[in-house]
C-alpha cells in the first residue's frame, strides 16, 4: 500500500537513474570479487563479495556501497559524512550483535565498507513469509536480544549511540538464529539537548524524532513499534502516524499474553518519560513476561476502580412493589411513580414520606412537575395533576388505554401517549384536551416537544414529527418498536429503536443524516452530553457515540440489559442495568467509577439534584446516593 | 404542482497547463458596478475562484459548486454541494486524480440525494447522509486507484441539505466555519504534523515550516483501507462555510481570512480576494477556495 506523500527528495535522482550497479566479476582494490547484489537503498548498494587474499577458502564479505548523486553541495557533504561516521561506529563497536567491519576504502568517487556477510534473513522477510501469526515467544526471544544490544549501544562511553533505525528490514536473524542488527547509517551519538534534522523510518520512529531529539527511550519506542508489527503483522507505515494505542495487540492477535502486551504499550508510550528508561529495564520487564511471573515494572497508566460497595447512601425508602419509572426533584421533594399505584413524595434531604396518592393502576412513567403541580398518567388509564406539596387531585384526564408514556410540559400543555395510540395533548391548568394525533400503535415512549413541533416514536416502530396544528410534517419508520424517547440537539433528533439501531434524524426534514448498529435492541432514551450520546442497549453495553461522526468512543458492558437511560452530570454518566447495579462511569473514557448494588433489575433512569443521585430499584426501594 | 425555481451554477475548473493563468470570474459589471451584497435574505450566496499560484507549471487542483432551492408545494429544501480536491503524484497524476474525484463524488450524491428528492415518486428510503458522504468519498477512492494509478487527491465535500451540513472529509485541504469574531477549523488534517501537533511534539509554528509538513497518511486513492472522515454539523446561521486547499491556508494565515471573508460585500470577493493574498504571499502551491455565506434567518 503506497504511501502517498507529495513531495519527494528534490535533490535526489530517483533510482531509475541510478548509474550501473557494479556487475558480478568485478573486483574492487584488487582484493574484493563482487559475486551479486544483496539489496540497494537510496544512498546505497550492498553487495556479497568475496575475500580474495583468502584464496583457498571462500571468505564472504559484504560490501556496502555509497552512491552519492546528490547535486546540492551540503546535503552531498551529510551524506559523505554520515558514511565515514558508519564506518568509525562500527569499528569501534564489540558485540555479538553488531557485525564486524574489516576494510574501507574509496574507488572512483564511491565510498565503501566491507562488513562481514550474515547467511539469514531479516524480520521483514521472515514476517512476509507465513500467513500465520509468529509465535509470540520466538518474538519475545529476538525482543531480548535486540534490547541487549541496545542497551551496549546506548552504554557506551563517553557518549551513548542511539541507533535511530529500529525496524524489522534492519534486523537480521542468523543461521545460528542470533540477532544482527544492520544498518548504521543514521546511528548517532547521544548529546543531550542537541537537536538534529528529523530522521528515520516513519511508522517506528517516536514523535520526539521528528524533532531531531534523539535518546534511549526513543530506541525502545521503536523497539515497541517493530514487535507491534512482528506481532500484529500490522505495518506501522501505512497506518495513521503513533496510532498503536487504536490497535491494541491483544485486539489483532488475541494469542499474545496480556503481560507481553502491556511491554510493548509501555514501551509505545507518547511521551518519553513514560516509556521503559533504559532497555535493560525493557529486557527485564519482557523476561518477567516471558515467564509470566508478572511485571517487574507496572505499566504507568494505572487504572484506580473504586469497587467499593460503600457507596455513600444517603437514604433509601422501601415502596410496595416494583420501581420501574424514573424519579423526579421538584422543590425539595422528591416525586416517584411504583408498581403498587402510587405516587410518591418524599423529602430529597431526608428521604420522609410526605405523601402518596393511589391511582388504580401501576405507574412507569416519571413525573412532570411545574408551577405547584405534579403530573403522571397511569396503567388505569389516567392521566392525574395533583398539587405538588400535597398530592391533593386537581384534575384528571382520560385516555382511551393504559397509560406508561412519561408526560412532557411544553407551552401550558401536557403532551402524553398512551396504549390507546394517541398522543393526547392537554391543558395544564384544566385537564381539557387541546387535541390529539393517531399513530399506528401504542405509544410508551416520552415525547419531545420544540419549535412548535411534537416528535414521539411508538411501538410499530413509526416516528413521527408533529407541528401544533396537529399536522404531519414527515414520519420515519424503523423496524421495531420505538419505546426510547427522542432527544434533539442542534436540529437532529436521537433515538433508539428495538430494531438494535440509534437513529439521528434531521429534525425539520427528517432525513436520515446517519444510523449507529448495536448489538442488540434498545428502549433506552439517549442523553447528550459535551458532544457524545449516551445510550444504554440490550446487548448488556453503555453506549458512548460521538453525535458527529457517529463513532463509537467507548462502551461498557454491564453484567444484565441496560434498558434505562443515562443521564449525565458533572463528567459522570450514571445508568442502571438489569443486573440491579447503578453504574457511575467517566464521561469521556468510560471507565468505572464505582457501582451501587441494590436487589433487583434497575429499569428507570436516575435523577441528579445537588450533588444527590436518586434512583430506583425493582426491589422496591429508591435510593438516594452522593454523586 | 411544485414549481421548481432551480439554477445551476456550476463551476469546474481545472485551468489549462500551457497558460498557467489565474482564472478569475467576476460578478457583474468589470467595474464592479453591479456587485449587490444580497439580494434575498434568506437563501445562500456562494463564490469560487482558483489560481495555478507563482510557481507551479500547472493547477491539479479542482473544485466544484452546484447549488439550488426551489418554491412551491412541496419544496426543496435548500441544497447545494461544494467541494475542493488537491491532486498529487508525478506526471500530471494529480489534475486527472483531483478530476476523477470531484466528478465520482458528484455524481453520486447527485444521485442519492438531488435526484432522489426531485422523484415525485419516491417510495425508497433515502440513504443516510453520513453514509452517502461515506460511500462517495470511497467510490472515489476506487476511481482514482483504478483510472489514475500512483495519484492520490485529497477530498474535503460538502452536502448542505436543509440547515445541516454533511461533510466527507479526506487530507489536508480544510473546512472552516467563520462567524464575525471566530474562524474554526472542522476538519482534521490527515498530515504527519498534525499528529505530531496533536501529541504536543511541535507547536502550531514549528507546525508551519516544518520539512515534512505535506506528508499526508491518508489520499483518496490510497486504496485499501481508506478511513474517511464525516460529521454533520448545523449550518451557520449569519456565518459562512469556507472550503480551501493548503494552497491557501498554508500561505494567509487564519485570523486575515477571517478578515477578509467578513469585510467583503460578496462571497465571490472575498474568494478572488483570498486568492490574490496567497499569490501576494508567494503562491508556491496551487489555490482553491469556495466560501459559502448563509443568511442569519
Amino acid at each position: 500500500m503506497p504511501r502517498t506523500t507529495r513531495q519527494l527528495g528534490e535533490n535526489v535522482q530517483s533510482e531509475g537513474d541510478s548509474p550501473d550497479r557494479l556487475q558480478p566479476g568485478t573486483t574492487l582494490e584488487d582484493r574484493y570479487l563482487i559475486l551479486g547484489m544483496l539489496g540497494a537503498g537510496g544512498m546505497s548498494s550492498v553487495y556479497k563479495g568475496r575475500d580474495l587474499h583468502f584464496p583457498n577458502v571462500t571468505k564472504l564479505v559484504a560490501i556496502k556501497e555509497m552512491v552519492n548523486l546528490i547535486a546540492d553541495h551540503s546535503m552531498h557533504e551529510m551524506v559523505v559524512k554520515n558514511f565515514e561516521r558508519e564506518a568509525d561506529l562500527l569499528a569501534t563497536l564489540s558485540h555479538p550483535a553488531v557485525p564486524a567491519i574489516y576494510d574501507n576504502f574509496s574507488h572512483k568517487k564511491r565510498s565503501y565498507l566491507v562488513m562481514e556477510f550474515i547467511d539469514g534473513d531479516d524480520l521483514e522477510g521472515i514476517l512476509a513469509a507465513t500467513n500465520e501469526f509468529l509465535p509470540e515467544e520466538r518474538v519475545i526471544g529476538w525482543a531480548i536480544e535486540l534490547c541487549d544490544v541496545l542497551s551496549y549501544l546506548h552504554n557506551i562511553q563517553p557518549e551513548p549511540i542511539i541507533f535511530r533505525d529500529i525496524k524489522p528490514s534492519n534486523v537480521m536473524i542468523d543461521h545460528h538464529s542470533y540477532v544482527r542488527l544492520i544498518d548504521f547509517g543514521i546511528a548517532r551519538n547521544f548529546q543531550p539537548g542537541e537537536k538534529g534534522t528529523m530522521i528515520g523510518t516513519e511508522g517506528y520512529s517516536p514523535p520526539e524524532q521528528y524533532r531531531g531529539e534523539a535518546s534511549p527511550p526513543g530506541d525502545v519506542y521503536a523497539l515497541g513499534a517493530t514487535l507491534h508489527h512482528l506481532l500484529t503483522k500490522r505495518d506501522p507505515r501505512v497506518e495513521a502516524p503513533f496510532s498503536f494505542a487504536e490497535r491494541p495487540a491483544r485486539s489483532i492477535n488475541p494469542l499474545i499474553s496480556p503481560e507481553v502486551e502491556t511491554v510493548i504499550s509501555t514501551a509505545l508510550s507518547y511521551d518519553p518519560k513514560d516509556r521503559y528508561p533504559s532497555a535493560m529495564i525493557m529486557k527485564e520487564a519482557l523476561i518477567s513476561a516471558a515467564k509470566r511471573t508478572g511485571l517487574l515494572s507496572q505499566p504507568s497508566i494505572a487504572a484506580v476502580i473504586a469497587q467499593s460497595d460503600k457507596i455513600e447512601e444517603l437514604w433509601s425508602f422501601s415502596c410496595e412493589d416494583e420501581i420501574r419509572g424514573s424519579p423526579i426533584v421538584y422543590e425539595g421533594l422528591v416525586y416517584l411513580g411504583c408498581y403498587d399505584n402510587n405516587l410518591y413524595a418524599l423529602d430529597k434531604k431526608t428521604g420522609e414520606f410526605q405523601w402518596k396518592y393511589a391511582t388504580e393502576g401501576g405507574i412507569t412513567g416519571k413525573p412532570a412537575a411545574e408551577d405547584g403541580a405534579v403530573f403522571i398518567g397511569s396503567e388505569d388509564g389516567r392521566l392525574y395533576a395533583l398539587t405538588a406539596n400535597r398530592g391533593a387531585l386537581v384534575w384528571t384526564y382520560y385516555a382511551e388505554g393504559p397509560i406508561r408514556s412519561s408526560p412532557t410540559l411544553s407551552e401550558g400543555h401536557i403532551f402524553i401517549g398512551s396504549d390507546d395510540k394517541q398522543l393526547h395533548v392537554v391543558n395544564q391548568a384544566n385537564g381539557r384536551r387541546a387535541w390529539r394525533v393517531e399513530a399506528n400503535d401504542a405509544i410508551w415512549s416520552t415525547p419531545f416537544v420544540e419549535n412548535e413541533r411534537v416528535y414521539f416514536g411508538c411501538e410499530s416502530g413509526d416516528f413521527y414529527c408533529y407541528n401544533f396544528k396537529g399536522e404531519l410534517k414527515w414520519r420515519k419508520k424503523a423496524k421495531r418498536g420505538i419505546t426510547s424517547s427522542a432527544t434533539i440537539v442542534d436540529g437532529i433528533a436521537y433515538y433508539g429503536s428495538r430494531d438494535w439501531t440509534m437513529y439521528a434524524i434531521d429534525a425539520e426534514n427528517g432525513w436520515q443524516v446517519w444510523r449507529f448498529r448495536m448489538r442488540g435492541a434498545t428502549i433506552s432514551s439517549p442523553s447528550f452530553f459535551d458532544g457524545m450520546l449516551y445510550i444504554g442497549c440490550g446487548d448488556n453495553h453503555i453506549y458512548c457515540v460521538d453525535a458527529k461522526h457517529s463513532r463509537e468512543k467507548w462502551r461498557y458492558q454491564t453484567d444484565h440489559q441496560v434498558t434505562g437511560s443515562p443521564i449525565a452530570h458533572d463528567g459522570s454518566i450514571y445508568c442502571g442495568s438489569v443486573d440491579g447495579s447503578l453504574y457511575c462511569l467517566d464521561h469521556k473514557t468510560g471507565r468505572l467509577r464505582w457501582r451501587f448494588h441494590s436487589d433487583g433489575p434497575i429499569t428507570g433512569t436516575p435523577y441528579i439534584s445537588e450533588n444527590v443521585v436518586y434512583i430506583g430499584s425493582t426491589d422496591h426501594k429508591i435510593y438516594a446516593l452522593i454523586a | 404542482m411544485t414549481m421548481l425555481k432551480t439554477f445551476f451554477s456550476r463551476l469546474f475548473r481545472s485551468s489549462s497547463p500551457q497558460t498557467g493563468a489565474h482564472s478569475r470570474l467576476t460578478v457583474g459589471e468589470p467595474d464592479g458596478s453591479r456587485v449587490y451584497t444580497s439580494a434575498s435574505n434568506d437563501r445562500i450566496i456562494v463564490g469560487a475562484s482558483q489560481s495555478t499560484g507563482l510557481e507551479r507549471s500547472h493547477n491539479e487542483d479542482a473544485q466544484l459548486v452546484i447549488k439550488g432551492d426551489s418554491a412551491g408545494a412541496e419544496p426543496l429544501p435548500e441544497f447545494g454541494f461544494f467541494m475542493v480536491a488537491d491532486g498529487m503524484g508525478g506526471h500530471r497524476a494529480g489534475e486527472v486524480a483531483s478530476n476523477v474525484s470531484i466528478r465520482s463524488v458528484a455524481h453520486k450524491l447527485m444521485e442519492e440525494s438531488v435526484l432522489h428528492l426531485l422523484d415525485l415518486d419516491n417510495s425508497s428510503e433515502m440513504l443516510p447522509l453520513q453514509e452517502l458522504l461515506h460511500t462517495a468519498l470511497e467510490e472515489a477512492n476506487s476511481a482514482v486507484v483504478e483510472q489514475v494509478p500512483g495519484g492520490g487527491t485529497t477530498m474535503t465535500a460538502a452536502l448542505l441539505l436543509g440547515s445541516q451540513l454533511t461533510i466527507g472529509h479526506v487530507g489536508d485541504s480544510r473546512a472552516y466555519i467563520i462567524n464575525d469574531s471566530q474562524i474554526n477549523i472542522l476538519t482534521r488534517d490527515h498530515s504527519l504534523v498534525e499528529r505530531l501537533k496533536e501529541l504536543g511534539q511541535l507547536t502550531a509554528e514549528e507546525a508551519e515550516s516544518h520539512p515534512q509538513r505535506n506528508v499526508l497518511y491518508r489520499a483518496i486513492g490510497q486504496g485499501a483501507n481508506l478511513e474517511i472522515d464525516v460529521f454533520t454539523t448545523a449550518s451557520p446561521k449569519g456565518g459562512h462555510l469556507l472550503l480551501c486547499s493548503d494552497g491557501l491556508w498554508g500561505v494567509v494565515p487564519d485570523p486575515q481570512i477571517m478578515h477578509v471573508v467578513n469585510d467583503a460585500p460578496h462571497p465571490q470577493i472575498a474568494c478572488e480576494q483570498l486568492v490574490q493574498a496567497a499569490n501576494f504571499a508567494g503562491g508556491p502551491d496551487n489555490i482553491s477556495v469556495v466560501i459559502v455565506r448563509f443568511p442569519s434567518e
